[in-house]
């Protein structure tokens, strides 16, 4: 049994680790073998753990004060339209996704290879640790940070030892009687918690990557925007956008359907906080797979739908004006709500109406949708989040019908390439203002636009990462192992009954007790003294001399009269 | 009644009262620098006699002065007793108020009293004072009083000027049990950091003054630089699990309001940064070489780190905790 419990053998600081000398132009080489072995000293040292731990510190530090991909790809694109200079060099260096970027990955791998390099020589240490008995008393109980002594009739010293070892195993003590030159005495030490939860700590961290990872690599997540009275079918073609993992397959996705068939939305109207969200909740109709019955169910933030594995959140919500579009032959070329996307707390929202089959020619219209609109200095924008005076600002354009490509196209913007604005007859830009119920003819006989009302539509986030429970395990874990490596006190205490005359215990101070024990087996019936020495090997708590001298009085047996009386002390 | 105003009303005062118990303390340290010189006097004058014990006549001298030295010590002493005494009476009163400030904030609200920045500070601040009067009652730790009534003033300072915003009801994503688990260990967590952090500038002024040889004046009166580092040390011992703990809570309850349980919202980000400077500071507490100055410089940083997560991340990085309401 060595100090090595509370010195980690994997790390470099260790004696024994066989460590090469720093390479200088007078050394011998150190060859292959030898050169990986000192890197592997090198990173498995507590040294170059706390250097990355730093680094990851700072690494993360830049994506959260630069816009990140993942989260907001609009603001990537508006900064580096910002900043023609700095974007793409930043964009080069993968500050735009920091957290996929490789310097980020080579940190936290790093971390982790220095972390299984400095558990798994641990692991071995930490079990013979524990087969191991408690070290040996020390000859000179005094030079320990806590001694005390207490005195007991010759009478009573015979089962001292054997009334320590019991006391010592009621405190959870690991417990062992010591024959030595001087007499038995007993050894006794606990705490081994506190390694072991160290050790699962820091395994527990290595699951949580684990768990991540098998996340990351079959898990998806997937948002679709669904208007109030539609639905949503589970089926890879549904998603508007769809992240899954390498090894994700689009035929696992579970085949269920989710009709939403009702949304409310509830916004603060009293003076404070104008206009936060009060209130979202959608009311659904889930179906597992097909055929099977319909169930109700109720969609809130913070209380997901589980639906066979995959989790459904709702994560936005927005206004779809219905609309009615006529071409110049008369014909209905379009009807139905359009998806517009808010651009602002107060529900600004964009949108385009696109009209490809009207004839003679095709339209399309671009615009805002305004849930409370007021036109002012600032031009026409919405004061409020819900919709108190809704109307439409749209212009118009029209071009010759155009060939289906079957390209994808994005709804949400218009591509003006061949079409031209409407303008009236004085020559002014078309500007349509509607409100509900409301429609107008186009200049040129081009056809007619109505205004029907408006509807809701409510963004569904489908996802599931299976790694998520292990993470979670992982997480419960590491804190209980964390509680029991800061809290646990692996502490020694050694019982020693010596024989001999009182003086000659607290004799000179370096004078071991063993010259006072010398003599085997009491000769005269005067008192013998039991000294007690206590080590704290972690400096989570105080008390050891408290307890020490308690231990003392306790088996001296009359704890009020020897309790705080130490050696030296005494007349 | 109106809750929210006497709410209001209470906090105003706290930040008063902590105001004045900080002068309290401030002049217990202002009186406590005579008291440390003298003493500093009074050890070379008892060495000196004790080595030219042989002439009577000089002894007698030498007591004569050191009884006046004595007498002084005694009245300076007192006069740090007292103000230190007024401190820390000043410093219950405060948290009293600024308990009832918390309290009527949550009435007014009819829910957890956490719900904004403002309601955030207050709360920590009530955790950071709590702990720290526990400790002056059990642990005699008095002389932390000056730094505590400083940050409790500039903390609910802080609130009652900048954050300030009307009572209101919580936005659907605070609506969840987390909400209560998340933040609460937030705020005992925060707490503990803080206390550890101020814990870890005295440990370093008191350090450099022992290396230097200049202990004096008030930093003769605070426990010696290892019992300081030792309470440090017991403080982020407590918090590091619970931080831990509510990142991990914050983790769950983001995978049921976002569905992700992590995405590295800045937020989150500050979160995690700050786990691992004070993942650092454990660390580097056993490591040879980095023990005693640099480990309290690596918690001073973790608390720096916490205070931006709270202050700069809401206030200047837009993302998705931003419930400052400001």
């Amino acid at each position: 049994m060595t100090d090595t419990q509370t010195r980690p053998a994997g790390h470099a600081d260790n004696p024994e680790e066989p460590r090469p000398e720093r390479a200088g132009p007078d050394l011998p080489r150190l060859g292959l073998r030898g050169t990986l072995r000192f890197l592997w000293a090198q990173l498995t040292s507590m040294r170059t753990a706390l250097v990355l731990l730093f680094a990851l510190a700072v690494a993360a530090i830049p994506g959260s004060l630069i816009p990140q991909r993942h989260i907001s790809p609009i603001r990537v694109d508006d900064f580096i339209a910002q900043h023609p200079t700095l974007g793409p060099l930043y964009d080069k260096v993968g500050l735009f996704s920091v957290y996929s970027s490789p310097w980020f990955s080579a940190v936290y791998l790093l971390l982790f290879v220095s972390l299984v390099g400095c558990i798994v020589p641990r692991v071995g240490v930490y079990f013979r640790a524990l087969r191991a008995e408690p070290p040996r008393t020390p000859r000179n109980l005094r030079r320990l940070p806590a001694y005390a002594t207490a005195e007991v009739s010759a009478a009573g010293a015979g089962d001292v030892l054997e009334r320590a070892v019991t006391e010592l195993r009621r405190q959870r003590y690991r417990v062992r009687v010591v024959e030595g030159p001087g007499g038995a005495s007993v050894a006794a030490e606990r705490g081994y918690l506190r390694e072991a939860g160290n050790l699962v700590f820091h395994v527990s961290l290595l699951l949580l990557l684990l768990g991540v990872a098998v996340g990351a690599l079959w898990g998806y997540r997937g948002s679709s925007v669904v208007v109030v009275g539609q639905g949503f079918s589970n089926s890879v073609t549904q998603y508007d956008d769809l992240t899954a993992g390498g090894w994700f397959k689009a035929s696992s996705l579970k085949p269920f359907n989710v009709v939403v068939k009702d949304f409310q939305v509830a916004f603060e109207t009293g003076p404070v906080q104008t206009g936060a969200a009060r209130l979202f909740r959608a009311d659904v109709a889930v179906t597992d797979k097909p055929g099977d019955p319909v169930r109700s169910e109720v969609l809130e933030v913070n209380h997901p739908l589980h639906v066979d594995g995959s989790t459904v959140h709702l994560i936005g919500h927005g206004y779809a004006p219905v609309v009615t579009v006529k071409d110049g032959q008369g014909n209905v070329a379009f009807s139905g709500p359009v998806v517009f996307l808010p651009q602002d707390g107060n529900f600004t929202s964009a949108g385009v109406v696109k009209v490809p089959d009207a004839r003679p020619e095709r339209l399309a219209f671009q615009g805002f949708f305004l849930p409370s609109a007021v036109v002012d200095a600032q031009g026409p924008r919405s004061v409020f989040p819900d919709a108190y005076d809704p109307q439409m600002f749209l212009n118009v354009w029209s071009g010759p019908p155009a060939v289906e490509t079957g390209k994808p196209e994005n709804v949400y913007s218009l591509d003006t390439a061949g079409l031209t604005q409407l303008r009236n007859e004085k020559g002014d830009i078309v500007r349509l203002r509607l409100s509900p119920g409301q429609g107008t003819d186009l200049p040129d006989g081009m056809g007619s636009i109505t205004f029907d009302g408006w509807n809701r539509w409510v963004k569904l986030q489908v996802g599931d990462t299976p790694g998520a429970p292990v993470a979670l395990a992982a997480i419960g874990f590491a804190v209980a192992g964390l509680c029991l490596s800061l809290f646990v006190r692996p502490r020694r205490v050694w019982v020693r009954v010596s024989g001999g005359t009182i003086t000659a215990a607290g004799a000179g101070p370096d004078g071991g007790p063993e010259d006072a024990t010398g003599t085997e087996g009491p000769e005269d019936d005067g008192p013998r003294v039991i000294e007690v020495g206590g080590l704290d090997r972690a400096d989570a708590r105080g008390g050891l001399t408290d307890d020490v001298d308690d231990l003392a009085a306790t088996l001296a047996g009359a704890p009020e009269v020897t309790a705080r009386e130490k050696s030296g002390a005494r007349p | 009644m109106n809750y929210a105003y006497y709410s209001s009303v209470a906090l105003v005062s706290s930040v008063v009262v902590y105001l004045l118990a900080f002068f309290a303390h401030t002049a217990e340290w202002a009186s406590a620098r005579r008291v440390g010189a003298s003493e500093v006097v009074e050890e070379r004058e008892l060495v000196t006699a004790g080595v030219g014990g042989s002439s009577g006549s000089s002894e007698t001298v030498v007591s004569r002065e050191a009884l006046t030295r004595e007498i002084e010590g005694e009245l300076a002493d007192r006069r740090v007793e007292q103000f230190g005494r007024i401190g820390v009476m000043l410093t219950v009163f405060g948290f009293c108020l600024s308990v009832i400030g918390v309290v009527g904030r949550g009435l007014a609200a009819g829910r957890g009293p956490w719900g904004n920045m403002y309601e955030f500070t207050i709360t920590a601040m009530v955790a950071v004072v709590a702990a720290y009067l526990i400790m002056v009652w059990k642990a005699d730790l008095r002389w932390l009083g000056l730094p505590v009534t400083l940050l409790a003033t500039v903390g609910n300072g802080l609130a009652v000027t900048v954050f300030f915003v009307a009572v209101a009801p919580l936005v659907p994503a605070l609506h969840s049990v987390w909400f209560l688990i998340h933040i609460s260990a937030a705020v005992i967590s925060g707490a503990a950091f803080n206390v550890g952090g101020l814990l870890s500038i005295l440990y370093i002024l008191k350090k450099r003054a022992e290396d230097r040889g200049t202990v004096g004046g008030y930093l003769a009166r605070i426990p010696g630089s290892r019992r300081i580092d030792l309470l440090t040390y017991r403080f982020h011992a407590f918090a590091f699990p619970l931080w831990t703990f509510t990142v991990a809570a914050g983790a769950i309850w983001a995978e049921y309001a976002w569905g992700r349980y992590w995405g590295w919202d800045p937020k989150e980000t500050w979160a995690l940064v700050t786990w691992v400077i004070y993942a650092c500071y454990l660390h580097a507490r056993s490591t040879a070489g980095w023990r005693g100055n640099k480990a309290a410089v690596i918690a001073i940083i973790g608390m720096a780190s916490f205070w931006f997560n709270f202050i700069g991340v809401n206030l200047l990085v837009s993302g998705l905790h931003s419930y400052a309401g400001v």
